[in-house]
């Protein structure tokens, strides 16, 4: 029973409720999470298992949802809260931006904002609009928040987790598109250094930094590039802010060329910010300009297009050609 | 003044009235007491204005006129409640034992806090209008699941009346019968906003439309302001659910010390409101009923004085932080981003606070 398959939604699912049995304190709060199990069913018969006081179906208003859990974290305990999708964060960006970042420094240190926001974002299920978005940049840019995303069922089981052991609040992107797909979850190790950058593929000729959904599509592309008889370095991000610079450095210094994969626009991103950090640590050692292949500056489209604005592994091959062919 | 729907159990003239819900329960020296708070707060209020205009603070939200909403409630408080303030409850805060010169801390601008929230069960000042009862009816929730007999006391003012935050937490207090008491300090003004632009109709009566009691009381009746709210917090703490009280009073004074009320308001307004003052119709009810001799309220007025001259050489001495603490607190662990900029601090030699 060390490890099982399951999809990235049932791991999350597994996760949260080994989190709930560990600490009494832990709390889920969210749209729709009880009975029907959350609109992707990521707590599924976590309310008919620890009750409607851990399990709390919220009214329907996001700032509510998160204002409470600052004042239920105040009382000391942990909350989860489930925002139903990226798109609707938004009336709730007021509590986590003035309170659940702040609350720390604004006490002295007294108050602790333990607590996740969990957060299924980015695209490619085919939604109509506000269900596709990639808000991350915002809260990245928000000191006394950390961002992470996930990329498979074990980092999932094992993120959950420490995400909410964490003393600070941790906004929590799960990429929506792989909720379905399965893999392996150890469910006896944690992964070591789980917060940090990890090489998912060796490579020697170009890094290509991922996170969420965009890990498996820079996968895919590494498998093609390796028929051309390139070599690309696929690196899972993880945490998003802050993030590893050293897993990246190493990369980058061995492979001179770097492209960045993301579903969001370019434009103060994730994407452009460690571009920017590698540019100053990697300079002598790259060979090209770092590049971005993200979503376009415009909002989400009608998802009949989202294939055209999401990173695809044609885009992300076009990207390393670039970096390969720069200058000559 | 009278006001049938006001609960007021002693008139601007210092003379009781009956009221068929409400009576006063305190005795002469209690009565006392809340003449102290207010002569104090009242003082130690005029004294950081006084700071503020000496370039000393670079703000200040007097509470002039309000002290009753505050002391009222203030008092009736149990020591395990908890309060969720705004930046203007300096009434709360003295009541809850917060030192004079920790409320100064975030005027000062040395600090974005100024106390212990743990040690006096008040939680830090919350500028965002609104945010802070939404954390209010949560931590309510907490005292719900911890099956604790505690109540949660939260204000706003007229003005966050028309937020969004406010009106969710009303939602939620009501939907989960959480324990805490809403208090609205309807002082007519937020900042130039005049009261008829945010409500069309009374704002106590918003409560029964989400599904609980408002009840409106006069916000400069300290008698009748710590009844009221002793009876909701006592029912909040039994499970009765919330209760929003809408204090009527009025700001005397300016909004903060940024703002100029002769612009928008007319000084025979303000006249009006002169008269029904707080603090002078206690002191006239415990000369003409308890017969207390003016000795006594010259040891508040000299206990005042101290402190206000206290509070200022505290504020004074209050120095610059050094730059580096900046990065304290921001994060429960380590964080590279954090440890980066501390270091970059030390190596630009920023060491000391007197610059």
């Amino acid at each position: 029973m060390a490890t099982k398959t399951m999809t990235m939604a049932k791991a999350l699912n597994e996760g949260l409720r080994r989190a709930m049995e560990e600490n009494k304190k832990v709390l889920l709060i969210g749209e729709d999470i009880g009975k029907l199990g959350g609109v992707f069913r990521i707590t599924d018969g976590l309310q008919k298992d620890f009750g409607e006081d851990r399990v709390i179906d919220a009214p329907l208003a996001e700032s509510a949802i998160v204002g409470t859990s600052v004042g239920l974290a105040i009382r000391g305990y942990r909350p989860v809260v489930e925002m139903q999708f990226d798109g609707f964060v938004y009336p709730a960006f007021d509590q986590i931006v003035s309170q659940v970042a702040k609350l720390r420094k604004r006490s002295d240190g007294h108050y602790t904002m333990g607590m996740v926001i969990r957060l299924p974002f980015q695209g490619g299920i085919g939604a109509i609009e506000h269900h596709s978005e990639s808000p991350e940049g915002y809260f990245a840019a928000t000191a006394g928040l950390r961002v992470v995303s996930c990329s498979t069922p074990n980092d999932a089981y094992w993120m959950i987790q420490e995400s909410i052991k964490h003393d600070d609040p941790v906004i929590f992107c799960e990429p929506k598109s792989r909720y379905w797909e399965k893999g392996e979850v150890d469910l006896d190790n944690p992964p070591a250094n789980i917060f940090d950058a990890v090489v998912r593929r060796e490579g020697t000729d170009v890094t290509v930094i991922a996170y969420g959904a965009t890990v498996k599509t820079a996968l895919r592309a590494a498998d093609t590039a390796a028929v051309e008889g390139t070599s690309l370095e696929v690196i899972d991000l993880r945490g998003l802010s802050p993030f590893d610079t050293a897993t990246l450095e190493a990369s980058v210094k061995k492979t001179g060329r770097v492209v960045f994969v993301q579903e969001a626009p370019l434009t103060a991103s994730i994407g452009s910010d460690v571009i920017r950090q590698l540019t100053e640590k990697c300079f002598y050692s790259l060979q090209a300009p770092g590049l971005v292949v993200g979503g376009y500056h415009v909002p989400y489209p009608p998802t009949r297009i989202e294939e055209d604005y999401r990173p695809t592994v044609d885009r992300i091959l076009d990207g390393v050609d670039r970096v390969i062919g720069f200058g000559s | 003044m009278i006001d049938e729907e006001l609960v007021q159990l002693l008139t601007p003239e210092g003379e009781r009235v009956a009221h068929p819900e409400y009576e006063s329960t305190l005795s002469g020296e209690e009565i006392f007491g809340l003449y102290r708070d207010m002569t104090i707060v009242r003082r130690l209020c005029n004294e950081s204005t006084s700071l503020q205009r000496q370039g000393q603070l670079a703000l200040w939200a007097p509470i002039q006129g309000q002290e009753a909403c505050q002391i009222g409630p203030g008092r009736a408080l149990a020591p395990m409640d908890f309060t969720f303030p705004t930046y203007r409850e300096h009434g709360i805060a003295w009541c809850r034992g917060v030192e004079p010169k920790e409320m100064l801390r975030l005027f000062r601008a040395v600090s974005n806090g100024g106390w212990d929230p743990y040690k006096y069960r008040h939680s830090v000042p919350t500028i965002v209008l609104g945010n802070q009862a939404l954390n209010a009816v949560g931590y309510a929730m907490g005292i719900q699941r911890d099956g604790a007999e505690e109540a949660v006391l939260t204000f706003f003012g007229d003005g966050a009346s028309s937020q969004g935050d406010v009106l969710e937490s009303f939602v939620w207090a009501a939907s989960f019968n959480a324990p805490v008491v809403f208090l609205c300090q309807n002082n007519q003004w937020g900042i130039s906003t005049p009261m008829s632009v945010q409500s069309k109709i009374p704002l106590y009566h918003r409560a029964h439309g989400f599904g609980f009691p408002g009840i409106r009381v006069d916000g400069n009746d300290v008698l009748a302001m710590y009844e009221v709210s002793k009876r909701a917090l006592e029912n909040a703490r039994v499970g009765g659910g919330p209760t929003l009280i809408e204090a009527y009073t009025y700001r005397l004074g300016a909004h903060t010390t940024s703002d100029d009320p002769t612009r928008y308001r007319i000084d025979a307004e303000v006249e009006v409101w002169r008269h029904r003052d707080p603090i002078e119709r206690v002191k006239s009810l415990l000369v003409h009923e308890y017969k207390m001799k003016q000795s006594r309220f010259d040891e508040v007025a000299e206990e005042a004085e101290k402190l206000a001259l206290q509070l200022r050489e505290d504020v004074l001495a209050m120095d610059r932080p050094d730059p580096i603490t900046m990065f304290d607190n921001v994060y429960a662990d380590m964080h590279p981003l954090i440890e980066e900029g501390r270091q970059e601090m030390i190596d630009l030699g920023v060491t000391g606070g007197a610059h």
